[in-house]
């Protein structure tokens, strides 16, 4: 009851009659107390006239709409330019993340680089070493592809048990967008390959002054990895790489290097910092995994969770959330009330896509009951979503990154949902 | 190579072949002006649907050496410039060296205020060296010595993206320097050592070998396969731990306040109490210059102007509402101000500065900003400086439009 009466509270703050409708909603479905004003009494917005064409020549979310916003965690970093943020998940539905609200992670801070100071180089072991600019991208053939970018740190708190509470803070560090652009593969095939590319590798290269660089085996350049300038149909934001970033479907977001400024064609990993002393995985035993590149198959229920209780009492309830897998595509979510011992089968919105977010919703006839939530990914490899117990069992609790056991919400009698890790 | 890569090697290939498919249909004289090169098959054969597994075995064959002609050959200097990075063998490498005492200095100026001046770490900032043998305890410190595999990452990272504000301000024989201090942190390497381009590929980490290629299709794959358990899958539930007991989530209250919340977001209290303790007490002198300065600054140009130079300082100074000390100190209320003011851990240079008087009008911001280590020999701060006069107006307006 007493999350009932906050929620309404700000719907009250916000809109003034809006609220007492929302009360009256909460309650059972049956006859209305009483006329509703919203519908009896004239509204000033069904009478007087709203904005005009010209007053958002770029829009933005209506102001209700405030609190869908990135946020930051500040005692994860010790800057935020070089930090991450986190995509607000539990408020959005469908797949596509919009780009404003699409978590940013920075090594150096976003730069501003003007489409016509870019440059992409492409040299090492090719023919003829070459030197693009934007519009010259431009001018060969373009793909588009939905692809998840999930940071291989996502969920990375948790490995020692439940510490934040919210999907965005536990499974925020993603987003999924169209992107449109080149295939790394024809950039290459401009300059010229070797003849044998087997063993070769691509450095890649940003151009900010973290000058961000990570090692990519050819075989995976040469498949999926796209240049893109693009995103959900616009330019890309500064914060996301504007104006051309690197996409690699399925594998961890460092890779995927923003204001990407040079390929180079090697016969092995550069191993940069990011490849050794951090995306490194580190086991029980305190060896270390390198070159887990590929995100497994994962999941999370981002309603109800913390941020997004349960605000209408017992009666039709939708549980929704996430799917992903970097190793192919999502082809079937279950969903447990009870923390794991019985399980049942949600709904996808859409066919599973290789490497991209699918929607799962399971419509139930909640009685008001205590849940312990939980979602389970599976994907067209055969791989089923791991708990935190069977990860831990393999890794250990230091590998902080590639989490993606399964999380638990604590629903509550009042509707209000907590992170908690279960037995 | 790793078995995901050879699940990749099957996927590449009909790609890569259509690809190839393509390039055969592409025009090759680019460079002949008439006639009009035909791309039209070019077009063609990438909007039309990928060729049969057969056709794609006989385009692999073919011609793969077809281009588009666009982009232009890169100059030697425009790679040098940029193909900087050093792999494990030390291929890569420029000619130089630098030795350990040599490095302290430098580590001291450049590296220190985050690092700690042994590599101890400052906040949350990299620890860079100890916690030898933690790779296996509960909570194991990941440092140059204890975990990176390779010297030749170390001397990439800080040749190419260090230090934090100021990258790509070293030269060689100064990254090859400060790598030899942090080996010295580490117990690697003794006090009279110097590394160079010629010994570098003798220095192996102690972590070296604490690496594997990424093996979970091997150890997990298998074991997380097959059809899930769907009914009584567990004798009993037990909820084993809280997130709320832990309480380190942002928002106490969850989304409902967020919207009200947001102005204050980024912290708990702590800012206030930050600007409530650094207000610093404004003399006479200081508001004169103020005023002086606040008639400059009422150009909003020049302070738009201003505020896009200060994007060169802001990796390290924070200006507005709550701002805090980063790796240098808040500038609010900075123009007019007594030098070394603030409540920060400034160089000796800057205290000797503050020490006799000195005050930060527009004269000494100028100096400063057009030549930091010029103006106060020694100062950590790592920025270059402003070449053009007009910057520095430009930020100094800006700056001023901050009160403290």
């Amino acid at each position: 009851m007493s999350d009932e009466l906050k929620s309404s509270r700000r719907a009250f703050l916000k809109g003034g009659a809006a609220a007492t409708a929302g009360i009256a909603a909460a309650g059972a479905a049956g006859a209305a107390e009483g006329p509703d004003p919203l519908i009896t009494e004239l509204q000033d917005w069904a009478s007087l006239t709203g904005d005009g064409v010209d007053a958002t020549p770029y829009g933005l979310p209506i102001e209700f709409e405030s609190d869908v916003i990135r946020r930051n965690v500040e005692w994860l970093t010790a800057d935020t330019i070089s930090s991450i943020n986190f995509t607000p998940i539990h408020a959005l539905d469908g797949t596509i993340t919009p780009q404003g609200c699409a978590f940013e992670r920075h090594h150096s801070g976003a730069i501003e680089l003007a489409k016509e100071d870019y440059r992409l180089m492409i040299n090492g072991l090719v023919d003829t070493p070459l030197v693009f600019t934007y519009a010259d991208l431009e001018r060969f053939p373009r793909e588009n592809h939905v692809y998840f970018c999930e940071c291989a740190a996502n969920t990375g708190m948790e490995w020692a048990g439940a510490q934040l509470n919210g999907a965005q803070f536990t499974h925020g560090m993603i987003h999924n967008m169209e992107y449109t652009g080149v295939p790394l593969r024809t950039l290459l095939a401009e300059a010229g390959l070797p003849a044998e590319t087997a063993g070769k590798w691509v450095y890649v290269e940003g151009a900010d002054a973290s000058s961000n660089g990570r090692s990519i085996p050819m075989e995976k350049a040469l498949d999926d990895v796209l240049v893109a300038f693009k995103a959900n149909g616009e330019a890309l934001r500064k914060e996301h790489g504007y104006p051309v970033r690197l996409v690699v479907p399925g594998w961890e977001g460092n890779m995927w290097v923003k204001w990407l400024r040079r390929v180079e064609v090697m016969d092995g990993p550069v191993e940069s910092r990011e490849e050794t002393s951090k995306y490194t995985d580190t086991l029980e035993d305190g060896t270390s995994r390198k070159w887990t590149w590929a995100m497994d198959a994962k999941s999370v229920v981002t309603s109800p969770s913390p941020q997004a209780p349960i605000t209408h009492g017992p009666g039709p309830l939708v549980i929704t959330g996430l799917a992903w897998s970097g190793n192919g595509a999502i082809t079937r979510v279950d969903v447990s009330t009870d923390g794991g011992m019985n399980w049942t089968q949600a709904r996808l919105a859409q066919p599973g896509q290789k490497m991209a977010l699918s929607r799962f919703y399971l419509e139930i006839d909640w009685d008001g009951s205590e849940m312990l939530l939980q979602s389970r990914a599976m994907d067209d490899t055969g791989y089923v979503q791991p708990t935190k117990e069977q990860l831990r069992e393999v890794r250990g609790l230091n590998s902080i990154y590639h989490n993606n056991c399964i999380q638990t919400w604590w629903v509550r009698e009042t509707g209000e949902a907590e992170n908690v890790e279960v037995s | 190579m790793s078995k995901s890569l050879k699940l990749f090697a099957t996927a590449a290939a009909p790609a890569a072949a259509v690809l190839v498919v393509a390039y055969n249909f592409a025009d090759r004289n680019v460079t002949a002006m008439p006639p009009l090169p035909d791309r039209s098959e070019a077009i063609a054969a990438y909007t039309a649907p990928p060729p049969s597994p057969l056709m794609a075995a006989v385009a692999t064959e073919g011609d793969a050496t077809a281009k588009f002609g666009l982009g232009r050959p890169a100059l030697p200097e425009e790679i040098a410039a940029w193909d900087v990075d050093i792999q494990p063998d030390g291929t890569g490498l420029p000619d130089g060296s630098g030795d350990v005492w040599t490095g302290e200095e430098l580590f001291e100026d450049n590296c220190a205020i985050c690092h700690g001046s042994f590599g101890e770490g400052v906040d949350n900032w990299p620890k860079l060296a100890g916690g030898m043998g933690t790779l296996a305890d509960e909570d194991p410190l990941k440092t140059v010595g204890s975990y990176w595999p390779y010297l030749s990452t170390v001397w990439d990272y800080v040749n190419r993206s260090m230090p934090f504000g100021g990258a790509q301000t070293l030269t060689a024989d100064e990254v090859y320097a400060i790598t030899a201090y942090i080996l010295y942190n580490n117990d690697l390497v003794d006090d009279d050592f110097t590394l160079s381009k010629e010994n570098f590929a003798e220095v192996e980490l102690p972590n070296a070998g604490g690496f594997i290629v990424d093996d979970r299709a091997e150890t997990e794959y298998p074991i997380w396969t097959g059809a899930p358990c769907m009914e009584n899958c567990k004798d009993s539930v037990e909820i084993t731990m809280r997130a709320r007991v832990l309480d380190v989530t942002p928002e106490e209250d969850g989304a409902e306040e967020a919207a009200e919340t947001m102005g204050a977001e980024s912290s708990g209290g702590a800012p206030v109490e930050v600007a409530a303790a650094e207000t610093t007490e404004t003399t006479a002198e200081m508001a004169e210059t103020e005023e002086a300065v606040v008639a400059v600054a009422a150009d909003p140009e020049l302070i738009a102007t201003g505020e896009k130079v200060f994007k060169k300082c802001k990796a390290c100074h924070k200006v507005g509402d709550g701002a805090k000390h980063g790796t240098g100190p808040h500038l609010n209320g900075i123009v007019g101000a007594a030098v070394g003011a603030k409540d920060f851990k400034y160089s000796k240079a800057l205290t000797s500065l503050a020490d006799s008087g000195a005050v930060w009008d527009e004269a000494a911001l100028a100096a400063f900003l057009e030549d930091p280590k010029g103006f106060a020999k020694g100062t950590r701060m790592s920025f270059r400086g402003l070449k053009k006069a007009e910057d520095v107006a430009a930020v100094t307006a800006y700056l001023a439009t901050f009160a403290e």
